[in-house]
């Protein structure tokens, strides 16, 4: 058994090592690994190449597989905390508060300074106020209800909320912002620069790290809220930081890339499937890998056609499948 | 010796402005060793007892001391080491084998990683062959049966290391050889382990048989504690069940029920088949007074109704009936 799951871990870690170095190479403009070697090792720096490689592919597969990562884990803790096999780490309404964020900021744009609006920053600022405003009332609320489950109902309905706001938002628009708005909820990777990394990686890293911290009480929720009380695990502190951590990892995600749907489900049904174990140390590790991979993979099949494909639509037509396979077998 | 005490302990759920006391003034003691039955009829506060003893939810007032520790004083951490706890709640969890689910119980007292030493692994090993499940133990929990289950709580329970279990409910949705397989199973446990079990249950005779003690819970006379038997001698029984439709019938620990019965009937003869006849006429509505108009004499392998041979309960009901209505005296 411990051997099966090195192997499994060897074999993902170099896929996710090869797709990420193809998901480099691959694009409009092919670059070959000799190039990518040599760029990385500090010859021929210079040229078009390496300049689109360090500036626009590197952050990008970077965030490429911190989406995978992050939005997976998130998926793997909300379908703990909620005994669900199909919740997913937006179900605290975290990205509807994100996207609400965005929307204000396009398309209330007049009213605002433009130099606000015209920065990147603004659309990522929106977004972070809008998932943390989320977050910070799913957390109240958190304190205030005694299962899971009405929480759970809370955060839809924050999320509700958010949806139908962003609708009357749209609904007084003008069309070219509303275009600009639905672009941003396809998703995109290359959003993402070096700057914006320097906020997003500690971020992802932050939410990571309590995730990993929780393992072993995530373990003991699989029992149920009341169980897990019986074998001494804090319940209100436990979901205060598995609120957190999801807030920080999706909401921090989709401030970035916009929402990507599906990875948050399906991925840690792949991890379940493929280690077949219910323990969240090997399970944490196993969605990051599988989540960065998945992610990666869409990413390169989002550059196969001449124009680029937005992300958020590869992944659901991958998750999508696998969500139905999943509510097929459980019959 | 007495491991869990209650003093003046009140019970029950308070909102806002409204308390709603379900019992109040208990004073309890829990022996090391002993297996103890709470039962009581529905209603009377078998569930908010013992969600209360084991900290899940608050008392209104009083307090339960285990060794001398008060229990609302203790951190989630420290009640976990003292309480294991089997309870109603379906466990469901993907991918997870008897071990699996056995180790979690060890929670309490592994490090922050979790790591299974040989040492808690021996103690993993030891509480599945307590419950007999030696040859699942890699099996995966969703393809037991539901008495392998409830044995596997337990297991994860007795995992837990700790000197008091309590269960709620632990044979509800059993069959009977289950339910007394589970009973026998934690009376031999608490007599081996010297670990006080607290379980509430529903089935009475059962409960009578395994105890070492009974709690008996009412909403009238409060919680009475005693031997099986000496509940049963007292008249407390009777009392705590005590309705319209049924009577607790100290002979044999059964409940009877309560016909309404109009017509009499005298009855003689052999013992054992006595008992079921008395049954059928009960239920047919029919009272047992002595030299009454009709007289059944009970045979070795019959009936003799009024000088008649019958051979079966349903021509003996239907005979009688017949009898009563040629008879005139009685309407049907």
């Amino acid at each position: 058994m411990k051997n099966r799951n090195l192997i499994l871990f060897l074999t993902l870690s170099l896929l996710m090592l090869g797709l990420f170095l193809a998901d480099l190479a691959w694009g409009s403009i092919p670059i070959s690994l000799r190039e990518i070697v040599s760029v990385f090792f500090g010859k021929g720096t210079e040229g078009i190449n390496s300049e689109i490689l360090l500036n626009f592919r590197l952050p990008k597969a970077i965030t490429a597989i911190l989406a995978g990562a992050s939005l997976s884990v998130a998926g793997l803790m909300m379908q703990t905390l909620f005994r669900n096999s199909l919740a997913d780490p937006y179900i605290l309404g975290v990205s509807s508060g994100a996207s609400l964020g965005v929307a204000l900021v396009m398309m209330a744009a007049s009213v605002l300074p433009v130099a606000f609006v015209s920065s990147g920053w603004a659309l990522i600022v929106a977004a972070i106020i809008g998932a943390s405003v989320v977050l910070v009332l799913v957390v109240g609320v958190s304190f205030k209800v005694h299962n899971a489950v009405s929480l759970l109902i809370v955060g839809l309905m924050f999320g509700t909320i958010a949806g139908s706001l962003v609708s009357v938002l749209q609904n007084f628009s003008n069309p070219d912002a509303i275009k600009l708005f639905v672009m941003w909820t396809f998703g995109s990777l290359s959003a993402v620069t070096w700057n914006y990394m320097q906020v997003l990686l500690p971020v992802v890293l932050i939410g990571i790290g309590i995730a990993f911290f929780l393992q072993k009480r995530l373990d003991g929720l699989l029992l149920g809220e009341n169980y897990a009380r019986g074998l001494g695990i804090s319940i209100q502190q436990t979901r205060f930081l598995i609120v957190i951590a999801t807030g920080l990892l999706a909401g921090g995600i989709t401030a970035f890339t916009g929402p990507i749907a599906f990875v948050g489900v399906a991925v840690p049904h792949i991890a379940r499937g493929l280690f077949r174990t219910s323990s969240h140390k090997i399970l944490m590790p196993a969605t990051i890998l599988c989540g960065a991979s998945l992610i990666l993979v869409c990413d390169i099949i989002s550059q196969i056609p001449t124009y680029t494909l937005p992300i958020n639509t590869i992944s659901a037509l991958f998750g999508a499948p696998i969500i139905i396979w999943i509510i097929l077998k459980k019959r | 010796m007495s491991i869990l005490t209650t003093c003046h302990l009140s019970i029950g759920y308070s909102k806002k402005r409204k308390t709603d006391v379900i019992q109040s003034e208990l004073n309890l003691q829990l022996r090391a060793g002993e297996l103890v039955c709470l039962i009581g009829p529905n209603g009377s506060g078998k569930s908010t007892l013992l969600r209360t003893l084991t900290g899940l939810q608050k008392p209104l007032s009083g307090k339960t001391s285990i060794d001398g520790k008060e229990i609302s004083k203790l951190k989630q951490l420290e009640k976990a080491l003292l309480i294991a706890l089997v309870l109603t709640e379906r466990v469901d969890i993907e991918n997870a084998t008897v071990y699996n689910l056995v180790s979690l119980g060890r929670h309490p007292h592994s490090n922050w990683w979790g790591n299974i030493t040989e040492k808690e692994d021996l103690i993993i090993r030891e509480a599945i062959e307590m419950v007999h499940l030696e040859h699942k133990i890699h099996q995966n929990i969703n393809e037991l049966s539901d008495g392998e289950r409830q044995r596997a709580m337990i297991a994860k329970a007795l995992a837990q290391n700790t000197p008091i279990i309590m269960l709620d409910e632990p044979t509800a949705h059993l069959d009977l050889p289950n339910r007394v397989e589970i009973m026998l199973l934690l009376h031999k446990l608490a007599h081996k382990t010297d670990k006080a079990i607290l379980l509430s249950t529903h089935e009475l005779d059962i409960a009578l048989q395994a105890a070492d003690r009974i709690w008996l819970i009412s909403s009238e006379k409060g919680v009475e504690c005693g031997v099986p038997e000496d509940l049963v001698f007292n008249g407390n029984f009777n009392r705590a069940f005590e309705s319209k439709s049924y009577v607790f019938n100290a002979a044999n620990g059964n409940f009877s029920m309560n016909y309404p019965m109009s017509r009499d009937v005298w009855v003689t003869g052999d013992k054992t088949r006595m008992y079921w006849t008395l049954r059928a006429l009960a239920r047919a509505g029919y009272k047992v007074v002595e030299d009454a108009q009709f007289r059944i004499l009970v045979t070795e392998n019959g009936w003799i109704l009024n000088e008649k041979n019958i051979s079966t309960v349903e021509q003996l009901l239907v005979e009688l009936s017949h009898q009563y209505v040629e008879s005139g005296n009685y309407e049907l």
